[in-house]
């Protein structure tokens, strides 16, 4: 793909402009799906039918209440830290898009293929602690400070039990370039990290199969706590914080943290599904593969994590700050050091 | 030990109890939807249902029982003796007509719609309607006038009552005059009541 | 029998007892946040001023009066007894039932009358009902509180299925004016019983179905378990009442402990706190006592519409009310616990002095005591498990 758009535009800058815009578009139209189906999902959940007014079952309602957004006053706190409160929106916002970047959305195309993959998108990501710092502090107020302070305590937390979870797969496919993992798990479902990867024996996978699946199911709960979904959605927490670290925040300012917020969740979704699920390899072997049934499969793995999110998050409630770390740092990440040493030592035998 | 089984027995719990509530919640996303879209369905509220306040004019009395029972003041009357030469016709429910009610102002605004103007009416013609759609932009709208009476109307009657009230005082301070023999010859000055009526 | 005064809050270490190796205190400055009037989790215009150390609450000081629309006067002001009781159904405005009852009750004590036993049934099934609906809007909310919105939309579902019941029988869904001195405004329409009966045949497998999602959900549980400890002695010296003080062990219902109504010729329990989940009288027992209620409510409301008699809806009284001077105080059970009214008649038609007691100000008053070293997340939980009404505490 680089060398098609090197070719065309020859430019390097115009390419890597390029190269970058299909994640923005992705997200876009990425948002607006996700907003309705949330708003669908759990209007059905509470015996609701949710929108209907605008367009068949209101499916143009993401795009009113988008139109709505932007025509909002913008409003800045006058006492607050005009400079910092006007950044914050925009660094969170990059912080998650610059983690797109790594993702290959097929086997044709990934912004940037790094080599160091996964510790780019981990790293990048946590710019977003900047920006809710920001934000919190930016905004005067203090339930947005208690709600920032609350997140990048959360977010520092929560890294861990990520990165570990991600070493499980790094062990089991020996890459940290996203693009290699993926082709670690080809031929079939049965060989997903998840399920022991594609390199081992029979017998290994036997074994490995609890603690991958351990290791699978930690990362998923962590990334819920890295996106603030139920049940670790302390730094907006509603009915604590009023709205947390954008409660003094309106119009498009809003909408660009509302819009980081949905595009964080397709990204840990896309990870773990990297990592784990085969990411754009096809569940049935070489059957359905190709750089364009590789999207296809990488957006609807992924899509099915943001729909499982949406699911918990209207089931449960939520945890208090005290039992946000002690889930953490008590509960998963003694278990996937307990995972990752029975990785390797099934690896080594 | 124990705090080792109870470290486990606790994530096992919370893992069920996840499993559990979103078994729940799957259940219900297939159920169908209690609510219904209001403007283009409606529910048929019941027979008791107590929303906007409809007086039938044609059969009030004037007796002002409405007002004496509302709490929050929100119904003002006002009332003119009719003279015997007019009729005013009986009510649905037979009763005698008295009474001009010149004013029948319900402030709407104010009602808390708890009925209590209803029972004590004795021709039923203040009743409680199911209608529950009456915004208005203008405050002044919500304030509703009943009565059917005309400005000159009701100019006409209080000027008949004014008379009649005029000529029975007259009567009256004549028969006052007439009838003990030993009352001071001084003339009576006209009594207040005698004067216009409240204005 | 629980001595200590606050709990300890073992899961949090102040910073104010840290301190650094070279003996420097790692105490930082409190701060002071308002929390509310306008707050999603105060439950109307309730003002807390709290003073936080961090998560953690160093003390609250709650302010009220947000809602105050002079109940008491206007009662005073009213030209007969009647005409009070569309106020006292704004006092507390989600068991409007229970006040009109209250009320009508206290001035029927003074008019020293009884009602017709058809009556004192309709009377009982509609207090019960207005519970359930008043337990399903704190229950829910509590849940919003907790961060779990499904369950107070199905609270909410429910509850209309019971203002349905109220809207055939009154014609209003929320404040009905319909208990009045001597009786009741209608007798019960048509297809009241059978719409009754099918209510509590569709309403207990939807406590079940609400005890899954939300009662019995781990997270919710370590949420509330331990936290926000009501001791029994602070319960009672405080004056608390209803599933507040029930929820700390305490039994005592003034339907079986100061009859009124039928509540004697109907089988119940009266549901009490057992410190299932942690300790007794944490936020959990509150809850769940909540819970059993509404289980014994729906046992009543059956029961009282086997039993129902045929007869009179009003009794004789004057058509204008006029008690002899004199005063009297009469305490029946609300929702939220025990709600008095103290009449004082000169003889005219209409009250001296009326005087609420409202449970839900009494309830509100202990929060300072039992929410002091608890984190900001636990103060909301606190408050939702008081269960309070703003226009009841400020009337």
């Amino acid at each position: 793909m680089e060398q098609l758009f090197q070719s065309l535009a020859g430019n390097p800058i115009v390419v890597s402009v390029l190269l970058a815009l299909p994640p923005l578009i992705f997200i876009l139209l990425y948002a607006l799906v996700t907003v309705y189906l949330e708003m669908k999902i759990a209007a059905h959940m509470q015996d609701r039918v949710a929108y209907m007014r605008t367009g068949w079952h209101g499916v143009l309602q993401p795009v009113a209440d988008m139109l709505k957004l932007i025509q909002k006053e913008d409003i800045i706190p006058s006492s607050g830290d005009k400079i910092l409160f006007i950044l914050a929106p925009y660094l969170i916002f990059m912080g998650t898009y610059a983690g797109f970047a790594a993702i290959p959305f097929s086997p044709a195309y990934v912004g940037s293929n790094v080599n160091l993959g996964v510790f780019y998108i981990v790293a990048a990501t946590s710019i977003v602690v900047v920006g809710l710092l920001m934000s919190g502090w930016a905004s005067n107020n203090k339930w947005s400070l208690l709600g920032s302070m609350r997140s990048a305590a959360q977010l520092v937390s929560y890294e861990l039990p990520t990165i570990l979870a991600i070493l499980v797969a790094v062990m089991l496919t020996g890459s940290l370039n996203l693009q290699e993992v993926i082709q670690a798990q080809a031929g079939g479902f049965w060989n997903w990290t998840v399920f022991g990867g594609g390199s081992v024996s029979v017998v290994q996978k036997i074994f490995l199969l609890p603690f991958t699946i351990t290791s699978f199911l930690i990362l998923f709960t962590a990334s819920l706590a890295e996106v603030n979904r139920t049940p670790f959605d302390l730094p907006e927490a509603e009915s604590e914080l009023v709205q947390g670290y954008n409660t003094e925040y309106s119009g498009m300012k809003f909408a660009i943290f509302y819009l980081s917020e949905y595009a964080n969740m397709f990204l840990v979704s896309a990870v773990a599904t990297c990592l784990f699920l085969g990411g754009w390899q096809s569940p049935f072997g070489e059957a359905l593969n190709g750089p364009f049934w590789g999207v296809f499969w990488l957006v609807l793995k992924g899509m099915g994590f943001v729909v499982l999110q949406i699911w918990i998050r209207w089931t449960l409630p939520r945890l208090r700050v005290d039992q946000l770390m002690y889930t953490s740092w008590k509960v998963l990440t003694p278990m996937l050091f307990v995972c990752i040493f029975a990785v390797g030592f099934i690896l080594v035998l | 030990m124990t705090a080792l089984r109870e470290y486990f027995r606790s994530i096992f719990h919370a893992l069920y109890t996840v499993v559990v509530g979103l078994r729940t919640t799957y259940r219900h996303l297939f159920s169908p939807a209690v609510t219904i879209q209001y403007p283009d369905v409606r529910l048929k509220l019941p027979e008791r249902a107590r929303n906007r306040l409809y007086v039938n004019i044609d059969d009030c009395i004037g007796c002002d029982q409405c007002s004496m029972a509302c709490p929050v003041d929100c119904i003002t009357i006002d009332t003119i003796k009719s003279t015997p030469d007019v009729d005013l016709g009986t009510t649905s429910t037979g009763n005698k007509k008295r009474l001009y009610v010149p004013t029948f102002d319900i402030d709407i605004a104010k009602c808390c719609y708890c009925g209590l103007c209803v029972y004590p009416c004795p021709t039923e013609c203040i009743v409680m309607t199911d209608v529950y759609e009456f915004a208005e932009f203008d405050r002044q709208n919500l304030i509703y006038n009943y009565s059917s009476m005309t400005s000159g109307d009701t100019a006409i009657a209080r000027e008949k009552a004014r008379k009649a009230d005029e000529e029975a005082a007259a009567k009256k301070a004549a028969a006052a005059a007439a009838k003990p023999p030993a009352a001071p010859a001084a003339p009576k000055p006209p009594s207040p009541q005698t004067g216009a009526p409240s204005a | 029998m629980i001595e200590s005064k606050v709990l300890p809050t073992d899961y949090v270490t102040k910073p104010a007892d840290l301190v650094t190796s070279t003996g420097r205190s790692l105490r930082t400055d409190e701060m002071i946040i308002n929390m509310g009037p306008q707050h999603p989790s105060t439950h109307g215009v309730l003002r807390l001023e709290i003073v936080v150390d961090g998560e953690i609450v160093v003390d609250v000081i709650p302010h009220i009066g947000y809602l105050h629309r002079c109940f008491e006067k206007h009662a005073e002001h009213m030209t007969n007894y009647q005409q009070v009781i569309p106020y006292a159904d704004r006092m507390d405005y989600v068991a409007s039932m229970n006040n009109d009852w209250g009320y009508a009750l206290a001035v029927e004590r003074l008019l020293k009358i009884q009602v017709p036993p058809r009556v004192e049934y309709i009377r009982v099934i509609m207090a019960e009902l207005q519970r359930i609906a008043s337990h399903l809007i704190a229950l829910g909310t509590f849940g919003i509180d907790m961060g779990a919105f499904t369950p107070f939309l199905w609270c909410f579902r429910d509850r209309e299925r019971i203002l349905d019941l109220f809207e055939m029988t009154c014609g209003a869904r929320l404040l009905y004016n319909y208990i009045w001195v001597g009786g009741v405004s209608h007798d019960l329409p048509a297809k009241f019983v059978e719409r009754a009966k099918d209510f509590c045949a569709y309403f207990k497998p939807k406590i079940k179905e609400f005890n899954d999602l939300l009662t019995y959900n781990e997270i919710f549980i370590k949420r509330t378990a331990n936290v926000g400890v009501l001791p029994r002695d602070i319960g009672i010296n405080y004056a608390c009442s209803g599933p507040m003080l029930r929820g700390s062990g305490i039994d005592w219902d003034l339907r079986r402990d100061d009859p009124y109504g039928v509540y004697n010729d109907v089988e119940w329990e009266v549901q009490i706190g057992r410190g299932e989940m942690g300790t007794v009288g944490d936020v959990w027992d509150r809850f769940i006592v909540k819970v059993r209620e509404m289980e014994q409510s729906v046992r009543i409301i059956e029961q009282a519409l086997a039993k129902i008699p045929d007869g009179n809806v009003q009794a004789a009284i004057p058509k204008r009310i006029r008690p002899d001077a004199g005063e009297i105080y009469v305490r029946t059970e609300s929702p939220r616990g025990e709600l008095g009214f103290y009449i004082i008649s000169d003889g005219t038609t209409s009250p001296y002095r009326v005087k609420a007691r409202s449970p839900a100000f009494a309830n509100l008053s202990v929060i300072h005591e039992i929410a002091r070293g608890c984190m900001i997340a636990d103060l909301v939980a606190i408050v939702g498990s008081t269960d309070i009404v703003l226009g009841e505490v400020d009337r």
